[in-house]
């Protein structure tokens, strides 16, 4: 029996502004986790890989990260990914310090 | 301070140039992130968590006032307004955009500063004592010698290419602040029939493999320093392992060959590399020692300290952050960035502006940066004391904790960094607001904790005294302890507890084990370290796991 594919999302971090970045089923860069691309299999997995890929005019460091449903969108499995998808913990700086601006 | 030359001026405004071209060329899509990867990190630029992250280079850790101030107006017009200080004695900007590098990096250059050599396997900033020119038990300021190994090692066309990073530090100190025995070339001043020269200590280095470092000549003529030390990095570079980036560092080439393998090479290449150098370097060393400008020492004032140690504000921060300095009417002043709860090695713009300000003013415009990530003034007057002291008290610089448990040393660690595996720096808040909590440090005297964020040592958690390291167990933040480091001239790796703690049990664990040491010790004057050696791991071990826990581990 093959191991079940843990549902992931493409992750980047943004060429200019170096922000880290998630990949939309319509093909957009989003900062936000909850709107990115859920892909729970694995062939599709890697073409959605292979599209970020040839964005190196926009993106860096493209690879899959692990997630799972939640009632927002997508949700990081691993704790790094979710310091990825909030920022640093000791200040508000990063994607904290823009969402607090949005309220 | 030494004033950088024309050719250091035309040399960075060069590279600059060339750097700014490539970046443009990066954002144009001329250049793919593979080709350009390698160029900005030879410019210090990484990528890291969240953003870009530059490194800035402040060689052997020594300012002033000037490019102090260049470094907050980085802070403040390109980044979120602090910077933060490392255990490399740089400074690292943790919100660049690549678009406003270029102008970074020219702005450092106005001050001769720059990030070059900050990454990459090529030799990196040299590290020295950060009481350097200012110690009372300095046989030579041994910033002459650093300056010395910067010239040589910058742009090295031998060694842009080494099998590995590699690192040098150097102390003009017998007693050893400079961690020299965990670098790759620790070098430690002493002298043999009254004339000066170095102690040469190769192959030490913490990470993934902890080695204290290994004399390879007790003791080098200071007129030989060059020449010997290429004869290391040449062997270094033919000998040292380019099939496993893990087995890569000079500690492994020493240990697989033996060091007198080594040593049979490295004295064979000096022969050459001696004959080479054909007395230039002497030559050079007179031009650095002429472009170093010697403060001019004020006598007097010094009973104006006494008078000031009626306030005991004042007192416990003398007590804790005053150090011996050469001249009787003079204290070293060092700065803590440990304020209980903060970030270890952060400073904002102003808070850099006012070190300017008064290093300007009352220390001969000198500053140095720590390797435990605190600022130093080397020299200031004790007469001026009280005011530096009510200054730096209004700005949040007053904290009298150096040398002392909440005087922590942590990595970004997973805040920030790419390679981490668990944070560092709420661990090190969190413990030191426990221990500000506690009211405990004063009582429990000199004590290191170093934490690092993963198994590549930035916080030199295994010199600790009690050194933490933050892993990845099955997807969960866990902290390993080490204890009994020592990161001085007697070096000592430390010795892991036992297995690690969660993210929430680790600063529980740490105040068990100052409490243990207060319950253990002989009496006031025997420290955390001098306890933990006559004891050994028992009591610290029961403390953290209880009795039982000990007897199944046995």
């Amino acid at each position: 029996m093959p191991r079940p594919f843990t549902p992931k999302v493409v992750t980047a971090n943004d060429l200019l502004e170096g922000d880290v970045v998630y990949l939309t089923a319509d093909d957009r860069w989003s900062r936000q986790h909850h709107e990115a691309e859920l892909i729970d299999d694995e062939a599709h997995a890697a073409i959605r890989l292979l599209d970020a890929e040839r964005q190196q005019d926009t993106v860096v460091g493209a690879y899959l990260a692990d997630a799972k449903a939640g009632p927002n969108g997508p949700e990081p499995v691993h704790f790094r990914e979710t310091f990825r998808s909030r920022g640093p913990s000791n200040y508000a700086h990063g994607k904290q310090a823009v969402a607090a601006q949005h309220q | 301070m030494y004033r950088y030359d024309e050719f250091d001026t035309a040399f960075l405004a060069e590279r600059n140039a060339q750097f700014r071209a490539q970046v443009e060329r990066r954002i144009d899509g001329s250049l793919t992130e593979d080709e350009f990867k390698p160029l900005r990190l030879m410019n210090g630029l990484y990528l890291q968590l969240h953003a870009y992250m530059l490194r800035v280079a402040i060689p052997y850790g020594s300012l002033d006032s000037a490019k102090m101030r260049v470094l907050a107006t980085l802070a403040e017009r390109w980044d979120e307004g602090y910077g933060h200080f490392t255990t490399r004695q740089n400074i690292q900007y943790n919100w660049p955009k690549l678009r406003d590098v270029p102008d970074m990096l020219d702005a450092l250059a106005t001050v001769g500063m720059h990030a070059i050599q900050t990454s990459g396997n090529t030799i990196r900033n040299v590290t020295s004592d950060h009481f350097a020119g200012a110690a009372a038990d300095e046989i030579a300021d041994p910033r002459t010698y650093a300056e010395l190994i910067r010239q040589w090692s910058t742009d090295h066309p031998e060694f842009q290419f080494l099998p590995r990073k590699f690192k040098i530090a150097i102390t003009g100190s017998p007693n050893d602040r400079a961690v020299t025995r965990a670098h790759d070339i620790g070098l430690r001043m002493v002298e043999q029939d009254g004339a000066p020269g170095f102690e040469v200590i190769v192959g030490g280095g913490l990470g993934r493999t902890p080695v204290v470092g290994k004399v390879i000549r007790e003791f080098l003529p200071e007129g030989d320093l060059l020449p010997y030390l290429e004869a290391i990095v040449h062997v270094y570079n033919r000998y040292g392992r380019r099939d496993n980036k893990y087995k890569a560092r000079i500690k492994i080439t020493v240990n697989e060959n033996g060091l007198e393998k080594i040593r049979e090479e490295v004295e064979a290449a000096f022969a050459q590399a001696r004959a080479d150098f054909d007395g230039v370097d002497a030559g050079i060393i007179a031009r650095i020692n002429e472009r170093f400008t010697q403060p001019d020492f004020v006598s007097g004032g010094a009973d104006a300290l006494d008078a000031a140690r009626v306030d005991p504000v004042f007192r416990a921060w003398a007590d804790t952050n005053l150090a011996e300095h050469r001249h009787p009417d003079y204290a070293i002043v060092t700065v803590s960035l440990k304020a209980h709860g903060e970030t270890p090695g952060d400073a904002t713009a102003e808070q850099m502006r006012l070190l300017a300000d008064l290093a300007e003013r009352y220390g001969h415009d000198e500053l140095r940066i720590s390797h435990q990530q605190n600022v130093i003034l080397p020299h200031v007057r004790k007469a001026d004391l009280a005011v530096v002291h009510a200054e730096l008290k209004r700005a949040g610089l007053a904290t009298a904790n150096v040398g002392l448990a909440s005087d922590i040393i942590a990595c970004p660690g997973m805040d920030y960094c790419a390679l981490a595996t668990a944070r560092s720096i709420p661990v090190a808040t969190q413990l030191a607001e426990r221990i500000d909590t506690l009211r405990i440090e004063h009582e429990v005297g000199p004590l290191q904790i170093k934490i690092s964020g993963c198994i590549n040592a930035c916080g030199h958690h295994h010199v600790g005294h009690i050194g933490i390291l933050g892993l990845d167990r099955a997807g969960v933040e866990n902290y390993q302890i080490t204890l009994g480091g020592d990161a001085t001239e007697t070096a000592e790796i430390g010795t892991r507890a036992g297995p690690g703690f969660a993210y929430d049990e680790i600063v529980p664990a740490v105040e068990r084990l100052m409490l243990a040491y207060l319950e253990y010790r002989e009496d006031a004057s025997e420290t955390f370290l001098e306890t933990y050696r006559r004891l050994g791991a028992a009591p610290f071990k029961e403390a953290l796991y209880g009795p039982e826990k000990r007897k199944d581990a046995a």
